[in-house]
């Protein structure tokens, strides 16, 4: 079988430069396959071969020789030895320099810190590893809309493992996460809008040194996007006393994987979340009531001033500079909910008066523009009868002109 | 018997001077036939009623119009929101900028339908296609002004169209952009053309259209002249002043009535300021009268046997556009005898490409 072989390699590859994938590529099953991926992987794009992560000789014709100890032929790398093998490349950055000048080398290190990585350091081999994310053979950049860790992939990538009850029954970690992802306002931004920064599993759990945020640096996860709101909480009195209780700051309110899009029915309502713990006789559910009263009189204010230039819209009036004053109003309310977070009325109350100023201006440019509708169709009304009353007056004058000219009258031939 | 009256004094001065005496008589003895295509003649009267209405409005609109990408679209902004009345202004310039070119459509199929091309008015028929011709240069050199998104890329469309004529295209393309692209160089001269270029053709144009139409007076159609003739009757004649005249101004009164309600109840839009780095956006079409060409480009393969499909298309309007304007002189036989159905055919044919492609144009 192995002369067969041999001859059948021997044949394909003399004018071959890389004896692997020519012999791979005839050959059936599993020992094609690999072939045919290697092709997309953007290691065969920068001219790497099978030999630089497996060993022996890509040259030789003779599979005995390709694929000899003596060249130093690996075979098929075992779960615990894949970090290392792939970092012996990545990690390197001498070597890394020579194809991506800017391709980051911490990741084996970073791997190493990981839960997967710790894990399988303690000889777990059902951790993912290397190929789990990022495949095996057919390895693409992360831009690549095919690989599993593009943006779009990552969450279902991750969810391979982490929503099979079976894989992660032995670890005892839930296997909801990912459902509860997809109903949350990040999936919706990153699945629905295609925004390609809205947060997946890596933005909070880090990629190759993945482990779960701890409760003292939820707010620090989280604060990597939404700044002022991190800086407002810090400096709000429910951060002493979340972290007095051991509660993880910005989950406790929007909950972790399934995060909604906030309101004020967070604040003030059935649903609240500030009632779980304030009384709406108690201050803080007073403050909450007001912060929610405040917000609400905005977001009304501006939904009247939309309708009415919309209304003035339709009808052709020219109301661009309101509706561009109308973005600044918008604006005020995103500021005005980020002010939320300092936990004080007062807070909220700047924003929500420049916005309610914006407001008042836009409305009163939408009844103008109304009034202004208004006089033009009377103008028109008024026009209209004028240009009748004319029309009517010459066919009047031509009548007696041509009767004139019937009855014997003089006029023109 | 009717009291004969002295002159005043002021009508004698003028008198003396313009001749007005003899102006009177030529009104007196004009006249018009009367026939179930009389409607038809007002056409003629309602573009040139619209064109006066289209250099009265832009006149004003000059008052504030300022001719640069910075500052264009900001002025028409102006106009349409500060200027009093201004809105009305513009408004009712582009629509009849619209009705004009639509009116000048209308009387070019009724002279072709009532065969008015014949000898000796082939080139009154001339004079007509070139002024529809100059009209829609009108419409594309109007078009752009107000620098908004729309116009920018249909004006960018326009000339890619014109850099497509083998040979001179590019040069052509350079000159009416004045650059490689559409700019600040390309509003500057449109606008040179719009207020300038095209009104001064234009008003010749018109001039010696105006003069032939009234050197070989109203076409009567043979159809109307054999009929009569056949009852042994000459046709009907209506007197120019006042008969005709008189209903020619409830034409226009009835026009400035459609006009004042289009612009009242839809003002035409600004648009979004236009941007040149910004991406074209989807479902850029020309103005309504350009859309038949443009729907046909479309349609036209990349490559027609071995020459490119745009060239191929642009060529068959210029052949298309040459017979159209050769119509009096294929209209006839060697021998003299007119070919009726070959002119209805034509007309009927062009008309149906026209519509059906305009409508598909627009809704594709």
């Amino acid at each position: 079988m192995r002369r067969v072989l041999a001859a059948l390699c021997f044949t394909v590859s003399l004018s071959a430069a890389d004896t692997c994938v020519e012999c791979h590529s005839v050959l059936d099953g599993n020992l094609q396959a690999p072939a045919k991926a290697f092709s997309n992987d953007i290691h065969s794009r920068f001219g790497l071969s099978c030999a630089d992560c497996h060993g022996g000789d890509r040259t030789a014709s003779d599979p005995e020789q390709a694929m000899s100890r003596g060249h130093g032929f690996l075979g098929k790398i075992p779960r615990t030895a894949i970090p290392e093998r792939c970092g012996g490349c990545h990690s390197n950055a001498a070597f890394m320099e020579k194809y991506k000048p800017r391709q980051r080398v911490d990741q084996l290190a970073q791997y190493r810190t990981s839960v997967h990585g710790k894990r399988l350091a303690a000889g777990d081999t059902a951790v993912a590893t290397c190929i789990d994310c990022h495949s095996v053979h057919d390895i693409r950049e992360t831009k690549d809309p095919l690989s599993p860790v593009h943006p779009l992939r990552l969450p279902e990538t991750c969810a391979r493992c982490h929503a099979d009850p079976g894989h992660m029954a032995k670890y005892k970690l839930p296997t909801d996460q990912f459902a509860a992802y997809r109903k949350s306002v990040h999936w919706e931004a990153l699945a629905q809008r295609g925004d390609l920064s809205a947060p997946s599993c890596a933005s909070c759990h880090g990629n190759h040194g993945a482990q779960p945020p701890e409760v003292t640096s939820v707010a620090a996860v989280c604060g990597t996007c939404h700044v002022m709101m991190e800086d407002l909480y810090k400096g709000s009195p429910h951060a002493p006393a979340f972290a007095s209780m051991g509660a993880a700051g910005c989950v406790v309110c929007h909950g972790n994987h399934e995060i909604k899009r906030p309101g004020i029915g967070m604040l003030a309502g059935p649903n609240a979340v500030c009632s779980q713990c304030h009384d709406s006789d108690s201050a803080g559910g007073k403050a909450a009531a007001e912060m929610a009263r405040q917000i609400g009189s905005l977001d009304k204010a501006i939904e009247k001033s939309d309708h009415i230039l919309a209304m003035a819209q339709q009808s052709g009036m020219e109301v661009s500079e309101a509706l561009l004053r109308q973005r600044e109003a918008k604006e005020a309310l995103v500021k005005s909910a980020v002010a939320v977070h300092a936990f004080r009325p007062a807070a909220v109350q700047k924003p929500v008066q420049e916005g309610l100023a914006i407001t008042a201006e836009t409305f009163h440019a939408g009844v103008s523009a109304l009034d202004e509708r208004r006089f033009r169709r009377v103008g028109l009304g008024v026009s209209l009868m004028t240009i009748l009353i004319t029309i009517l007056g010459l066919w009047l004058a031509i009548r007696t002109i041509e009767s004139r000219k019937h009855t014997g009258d003089s006029g023109p031939a | 018997m009717a009291e004969v009256t002295e002159p005043s004094k002021t009508s004698t001065w003028f008198e003396e001077r313009l001749g007005l005496a003899s102006m009177r008589k030529f009104l007196a003895h004009k006249t018009v036939p009367v026939h179930a295509g009389t409607m038809w003649y007002y056409f003629g009267g309602i573009t040139l009623f619209l064109f006066v209405i289209q250099v009265l409005t832009g006149t004003l609109l000059l008052l504030y119009y300022r001719p640069s990408p910075g500052e264009a679209y900001e002025s028409v902004q102006f106009i349409m929101t500060r200027v009093q009345f201004g809105w009305l202004v513009r408004s009712i310039h582009s629509w009849s900028a619209n009705l004009m070119i639509l009116a000048a459509f209308v009387h070019m199929f009724s002279v072709v339908f009532l065969r008015a091309f014949r000898r000796p008015r082939e080139l009154t028929w001339i004079s007509g296609i070139a002024l529809l011709g100059l009209a829609l240069g009108f419409g594309f050199s109007g078009y752009l002004l107000p620098w908004n998104t729309v116009s920018y890329f249909a004006t960018k469309v326009g000339t890619d169209m014109a850099a497509a004529v083998p040979g001179v295209g590019h040069y052509i393309a350079r000159f009416l952009r004045g650059g490689d692209d559409v700019g600040g160089a390309t509003l500057t001269r449109f606008f040179g053309f719009h207020v300038a270029v095209l009104p001064g053709l234009t008003t010749l144009l018109l001039l010696g259209h105006l003069a032939l139409v009234q050197k070989h007076g109203m076409s009567a159609p043979r159809w109307a002249e054999e009929e009569r003739e056949r009852k042994g009757m000459p046709l009907p004649q209506m007197a120019f002043f006042p008969n005709f005249f008189l209903r020619e101004l409830m034409a226009w009164y009835a026009a400035l009535g459609v006009l004042g309600t289009l612009a009242a109840l839809f003002p035409w839009e600004l648009g979004v300021k236009a941007d040149p780095f910004a991406p074209a956006p989807a479902g850029i079409r020309p103005e309504w009268y350009f859309l038949a060409p443009f729907y046909t480009l479309k349609l036209i393969p990349s490559h027609v046997w071995v020459f490119e499909g745009e060239l191929v298309g642009l060529f068959g309007f210029g052949l298309l556009a040459l017979w159209w304007v050769a119509l009096p002189f294929w209209a006839v036989d060697r021998k003299g005898v007119e070919r009726t159905r070959w002119v209805t055919g034509a007309g009927v044919l062009l008309l149906a490409y026209l519509t059906t492609f305009s409508a598909l144009g627009y809704w594709r």
